[in-house]
């Protein structure tokens, strides 16, 4: 830390800087998951709320070591054991990681495409890219709704070329929720690949195509290995938040195969199971927490560059 | 030498961006159908709109969305700026590593988790859930896209500005006034911005933490959406989409603006 800065430690201005956030994240953020982890010890119960134990502090020390005594593993033990759970981890892990690699896949040429625009023409793609991101994820999602169904545009195109000869059941597919997932994350997967492929010295490959290096053996050698910073990112950004996926699947997929958020969802708001819902929800957390701490590496390190 | 894009960068750039709003564009164009099936095209009409204007109960949930988005979106970027200017400015300080998790943990958290847990909590507490519960669940939500915005633009300035200032004997607060604040405004604003945004398309996250009387806009278009296409949903999304496009044209023209006037200021300074 460089001596003098303007915020030093010790004003009371500094404090308060750093407090205000840090107690509202820690209230908001922090104590709600702290909560979940209780719940997810507890059992189900028709009460209000739905669960057992309730802390009751007002008969004192008795009351939380009752409490205590009513924390039980029992709800893990319950999702160890029936296949729905684990056969829904295993379909979000899927078509997270499926769907991740059609996103890296389309959006690397997407990225080096833009990164190869004069910088005059960057910023302008660059926002195109954004702003459907900006307009709502439900709009998205409606917008292949519009699409996709049965006597939607897809089918209608597809009869008159002739390729079909009979409409297809687009909707409440596989296909369909890869697609949907595909559509909605592609601006996450595009604009982090950008960003480390604008910055890479375009003398690179002119030095590589001096020493007599084919374009193609070029980009393998040199842009892919410089750009893995930002595929990590790309990568990160996407299987994390679509592993908990739940409005796609929802609103495109099937319900013969749930993925692990539509479980949770259905146990929280169908079934009125708060310590199941719960522990699906640390369980889920739990797979997602080394992906997560990559990722937050991965910005520090970035932060760390800069400064 | 400096070689432009290639036919291939060129072809692939195109149909992203085709991919990104052929959907978009059939979405918008239908809400302009006289006729109520989807494939077919019945002529350019505006019923739907004016069926829209009728909807009491849509016009209802999409003030409380914009109320939510507005206190929410306040609320976060005062809160995020402080944490960007915390992370930026402040060195190391004891919690940090903990400080920073929070910041970036949401920006990737399956929203089914934050409003499972944030709902847990509220019931815990016993509090009425309702407009306040998802203003609050919205803020912390959106409080790490703005602290990565300003973190951003934080980094990117020149430092001497704000030395030369304390050298001058100016203290720390009315610096931050006076020099730092003027300088991240443009990134404040986007920050803002995209909160609203983000609070005005949430839909997990208010669905567990709202109560009776709060349907935000969302919440009823998913509930009508499970029904299947309607026009009039059509019409709902295009003005959605026309506002936030308006809003983020407005936007990167004032920051342009902005962006040439300071260069002529340099420029005037220098001469």
């Amino acid at each position: 830390m460089i001596a003098g800065t303007p915020y030093g430690q010790k004003s009371w201005s500094a404090r308060l800087v750093l407090l205000a956030p840090y107690v509202w994240l820690l209230a908001f953020f922090l104590a709600p998951f702290a909560i979940v982890l209780k719940i997810s010890l507890s059992q189900t119960a028709l009460a209000q709320p739905p669960y057992l134990p309730v802390l009751d502090l007002s008969v004192g020390w008795h009351g939380a070591v009752t409490f205590l005594r009513g924390l039980s593993l029992e709800t893990y033990g319950l999702i160890a054991s029936d296949p729905i759970y684990l056969l829904s981890y295993l379909k979000s892990l899927e078509v997270a990681a499926l769907s991740t690699a059609i996103l890296l896949l389309i959006g690397y040429p997407i990225a080096y495409g833009i990164a190869r625009f004069s910088r005059r023409w960057q910023p302008l793609l660059v926002m195109l890219v954004i702003l459907p991101f900006w307009t709502s994820f439900l709009i998205r999602i409606y917008a292949w709704i519009n699409i996709l169904q049965h006597d939607g545009l897809l089918n209608d195109v597809l009869m008159k070329l002739g390729i079909l000869n009979a409409p297809v059941a687009w909707l409440a597919s596989d296909t369909a929720i890869y697609i949907g997932v595909v559509y909605s994350y592609l601006p996450f997967m595009v604009l982090p690949l950008y960003a480390t492929l604008e910055k890479m010295d375009r003398s690179l490959l002119e030095a590589a195509a001096d020493l007599g290096c084919t374009r193609m053996r070029a980009f393998w050698l040199v842009i892919a290995p410089l750009s893995l910073p930002g595929v990590a990112a790309g990568v990160l950004l996407c299987f994390i938040p679509i592993v908990g996926e739940f409005v796609i699947p929802d609103l495109l997929g099937g319900s013969d195969s749930l993925m692990i958020g539509q479980t949770l969802w259905m146990e929280f708001f169908s079934n009125k199971d708060w310590p199941t819902a719960s522990a699906l929800a640390v369980a889920l957390l739990c797979l997602l927490i080394v992906p997560m701490m990559f990722y937050e590496r991965l910005q520090n390190r970035e932060l760390e560059k800069v400064q | 030498m400096r070689r432009g894009p290639s036919f291939f960068n060129v072809a692939a750039v195109a149909l992203g961006l085709a991919f990104l709003y052929l959907p978009i564009a059939i979405l918008v164009i239908y809400s302009f159908n006289a006729s109520r099936l989807v494939t077919v095209w019945g002529g350019w009409s505006l019923q739907w709109y004016r069926e829209l204007f009728h909807d009491a109960g849509m016009i209802e949930s999409a003030w409380v969305s914009i109320r939510i988005a507005a206190l929410s979106a306040t609320a976060s970027t005062v809160l995020g700026t402080l944490a960007a200017v915390a992370l930026v400015r402040m060195g190391r300080f004891r919690g940090r590593l903990l400080f920073s998790g929070m910041i970036y943990a949401p920006l990737v958290m399956p929203e089914v988790i934050t409003g499972l847990s944030l709902l847990l909590m509220f019931v815990a507490l016993n509090v009425d859930r309702g407009f306040w519960t998802v203003a609050i669940a919205h803020t912390t939500l959106t409080l790490c896209f703005v602290t990565v915005i300003v973190q951003s633009r934080l980094i990117g300035f020149d430092r001497s500005l704000e030395e030369a200032a304390m050298d001058l004997g100016c203290p720390p607060l009315r610096t931050f006034l006076t020099i730092t604040l003027p300088l991240i405004v443009p990134a404040i604003a986007v920050g803002w911005m995209l909160a609203f945004s983000l609070s005005l398309d949430d839909l997990v996250i208010a669905s567990f933490t709202t109560g009776p009387g709060a349907t935000t806009l969302p919440i009823r278009i998913y509930s009508e959406i499970r029904l299947g296409v309607r026009p009039e949903i059509n019409a709902v999304c295009t003005i959605m989409i026309a506002l936030v496009a308006t809003g983020t044209i407005a936007a990167s023209l004032l920051a342009k603006r902005s962006a040439v006037r300071r260069e002529r200021a340099v420029l005037a300074a220098q001469v």
